[in-house]
């Protein structure tokens, strides 16, 4: 697909850009390439390196930090080991910090509450997104590489400032109250800000590309005369989408919302920014321990269990594309 | 050319029989591209039972014929009938028409059996019903064996087969096919000809076969259109439009021809004499065209009617003097490339029957050239 796009640069960069946030996402990255470029191990030390230096090692030290005590002090948590005499090492783990997170509900339910929250803006994002991919790979070869940068073109202005932008929307004295005030259409300003709602809208509204761009990618392949054997066939258009487009779509539904589901549970900023104090989600509580409470170990081991949490659904989504990988080889 | 199979059965042809009711009636059909004419005012009847094959170059307008006859395309004037019932408007999936596509367009996520069985699921058979007969269809085309393989486990004449099971299962009245060979090799495209005039005859539905390879109009077809710019130019059986071709293009498209330009100054209810700058002399024909004398016309001559002498023939007519510049041996036959007094190449085929190569001929070698005063075929377009 790529392949016969690359003379078009916009598209290139699209498709880049997607494989880079798809890798980034997924911690993918050595995997793959030293799966594809065995024999070149210069090329694959440097995605190793990183990986090494930026992912293996503060994770090590964070698995370090959440068997530690905490205790008031610089470093605030306990050395893991200590030389009781010279000859004596005394390793000290300490399993409360995850003990812990099962005895206060306040973890399970942050926990339960992004997942939620995730799922939902997750489902949100492919019933938005699926029609307008859908729509996209209909659409003219000429018209769609408008679309398409359109879809992208938001990527160009910071995260921060995107977010930060809704609260001027959505404000009580914002512009889509002010507007629908002096429409008449309501009295009373409309309380959207630091609610469910505007955190489901941030969600959706950041991560909506990251639903389309795959999906695009693959109703776009899609073979047309396909569902003209359908119709043949004597399938009317609606079952066809159902029995043809639907099912040979599920690869692009499947990294979509893996693309989304997986950020939006760990997502910090939105519910920050645009969330209320009883909006729950586990970024949330894990800036909370590290900066609020100054419990490194107890952050720690919630880092620690959300990164597991997060692990599933990637090793669901490999598991899914090394079968559909395989099946189209 | 192979033996038609159709022609060897010596079934009825119901072309020919003013009596006989067409199945397939396309009248004065025209498809428009914007300012592009695709189809041009074509008209056709095919008959049940038949192998009717649309014969043309890329562009020729034979896939938009049959993506109208399926449906996908919407006439721009003029109509189509099935069985006697009008087409227009009517949406593909409502048609009594199936196609075999170019790419098979077998669904990727579905068995060979899910993909046979998926045309019967939407009439909502029972599934007993839906079984049988796709088990049915699966021995038809041999491929029992591979039910529950997915389509890109299979080679491309099985998936070939497979798209032709599933263009049949519903038993349809007209079946389109579009290449329905292209992508096979040479030798599984020989056999594959033969089985699909078998399971053709076995269940006896009408065929519409678009292809642009002469070969396989010829070893399938009852009749070929052959079309060009849109329109159809000829209509004949094989034979017809091979012997009596009724323009340069269709003498020129189908095999390979000697085309000698030529004026006419002769015409006799029984012969006409044709003198040709081409060829340096006359070319005397045994049957008459109703035609004025002086105007323009080609003989055309396939290389297998001239016949190659050492010594002048004692026929007064149709002789003509030449030297051999190329010879390229084929085991079967040979073909000879002979430069005539006026500097004209013809191409002469001739079956090598003896295997002593004293008596083959030889570059550079003084021949004749002669023919049957029945050979040529004047065409004055």
């Amino acid at each position: 697909m790529a392949k016969a796009r690359s003379d078009d640069p916009l598209y290139g960069r699209i498709v880049y850009w997607w494989r880079v946030l798809r890798d980034t996402t997924a911690f993918r990255v050595s995997r793959g390439i030293a799966r594809r470029v065995t024999g070149r191990p210069l090329v694959i030390a440097i995605p190793y390196l990183w990986l090494i230096f930026f992912f293996v090692i503060p994770f090590i030290i964070v698995l370090k930090i959440s068997f530690a005590e905490s205790r008031i002090a610089m470093p605030p948590y306990s050395p893991l080991w200590e030389w009781v005499t010279t000859s004596t090492m005394q390793i000290k783990l300490t399993m409360s910090n995850f003990g812990f997170l099962f005895e206060d509900a306040l973890y399970k339910n942050a926990y339960l509450s992004s997942v939620r929250i995730a799922f939902i803006s997750t489902l949100l994002c492919l019933l938005i997104g699926y029609p307008m991919a859908y729509g996209m790979a209909r659409s003219k070869p000429s018209t769609r590489n408008i679309l398409l940068l359109l879809i992208v073109l938001p990527f160009w202005t910071s995260f921060l400032l995107r977010v930060y932008a809704w609260i001027g929307l959505l404000k009580n004295n914002g512009v889509i109250n002010n507007i629908l005030l002096s429409l008449g259409v309501i009295k009373e300003p409309i309380v959207m800000m630091q609610t469910d709602f505007a955190v489901y809208l941030g969600i959706v509204y950041s991560y909506l590309p990251f639903m389309i761009l795959p999906l695009y990618s693959t109703l776009e392949k899609m073979d047309m005369t396909l569902l003209e054997a359908a119709a043949d066939l004597g399938c009317r258009p609606i079952k066809a989408f159902l029995k043809i487009t639907l099912p040979l779509s599920i690869p692009g539904i499947i990294a979509g919302c893996m693309l989304v589901f997986i950020p939006a549970v760990g997502e910090y900023v939105i519910p920050a920014l645009l969330g209320g104090p009883d909006t729950l989600m586990i970024g949330r509580v894990l800036w909370d321990e590290f900066f609020a409470n100054r419990d490194w170990p107890v952050a720690s081991a919630v880092a620690i269990a959300m990164l597991l949490l997060l692990v599933i659904p990637i090793m669901l989504f490999q598991y899914f594309q090394g079968r559909e990988m395989r099946a189209h080889r | 050319m192979s033996a038609n199979p159709r022609q060897a059965q010596g079934r009825g042809a119901p072309w020919n029989d003013p009596k006989a009711q067409p199945y397939v009636v396309i009248d004065r059909v025209t498809k428009k591209f914007g300012d592009f004419v695709a189809v041009n005012n074509v008209s056709l009847k095919i008959y049940q039972g038949e192998i009717f094959c649309l014969l043309g170059g890329s562009g020729c307008g034979k896939t938009t014929l049959l993506r109208m006859l399926a449906g996908f395309e919407m006439t721009s004037s003029g109509s189509m009938s099935i069985d006697g019932q009008d087409m227009s408007g009517i949406p593909p999936y409502n048609r009594p028409v199936n196609m075999m596509f170019q790419s098979y367009a077998l669904f990727p996520h579905m068995t060979v059996e899910d993909n046979i069985a998926f045309g019967l699921r939407q009439e909502g058979r029972s599934k007993a019903d839906v079984r049988k007969r796709v088990d049915d269809m699966l021995a038809i085309v041999k491929m029992a064996q591979f039910a529950r393989r997915k389509p890109h486990q299979l080679s491309g004449g099985q998936r070939q087969r497979v798209a032709l099971a599933r263009s049949l299962v519903k038993r349809p009245k007209l079946l389109l096919l579009d290449e329905p060979l292209g992508a096979l090799d040479r030798k599984l495209r020989e056999h594959t000809q033969f089985e699909l005039v078998n399971i053709q005859e076995q269940l006896g539905v009408t065929f519409v076969v678009v292809t642009h390879d002469q070969e396989e109009a010829m070893t399938l077809a009852s009749r070929i259109g052959v079309m060009n710019h849109g329109e159809i130019v000829q209509v004949g059986t094989p034979s017809e439009i091979y012997e009596f071709p009724n323009s340069r293009f269709v003498a020129d498209f189908i095999g390979s021809v000697n085309m000698f330009e030529g004026r006419l100054i002769e015409d006799r209810p029984d012969h006409v004499r044709i003198a040709s700058d081409d060829l340096g002399g006359t070319i005397f024909v045994d049957h008459g065209i109703s035609a004025a004398p002086g105007i323009t016309v080609w003989a055309a001559i396939r290389p297998e009617k001239i016949r190659i002498a050492r010594e002048r023939p004692s026929q007064p007519d149709n002789v003509v003097p030449g030297v051999i510049k190329e010879i390229a041996y084929m085991g079967d036959m040979s073909i000879y490339l002979v430069q005539l007094g006026t500097g004209r190449i013809v191409r002469v085929t001739q079956p090598n029957v003896d295997r002593d190569s004293e008596s083959q001929y030889t570059w550079d070698e003084r021949v004749f050239l002669h023919w049957h005063a029945e050979s040529p075929v004047i065409v004055t377009q």
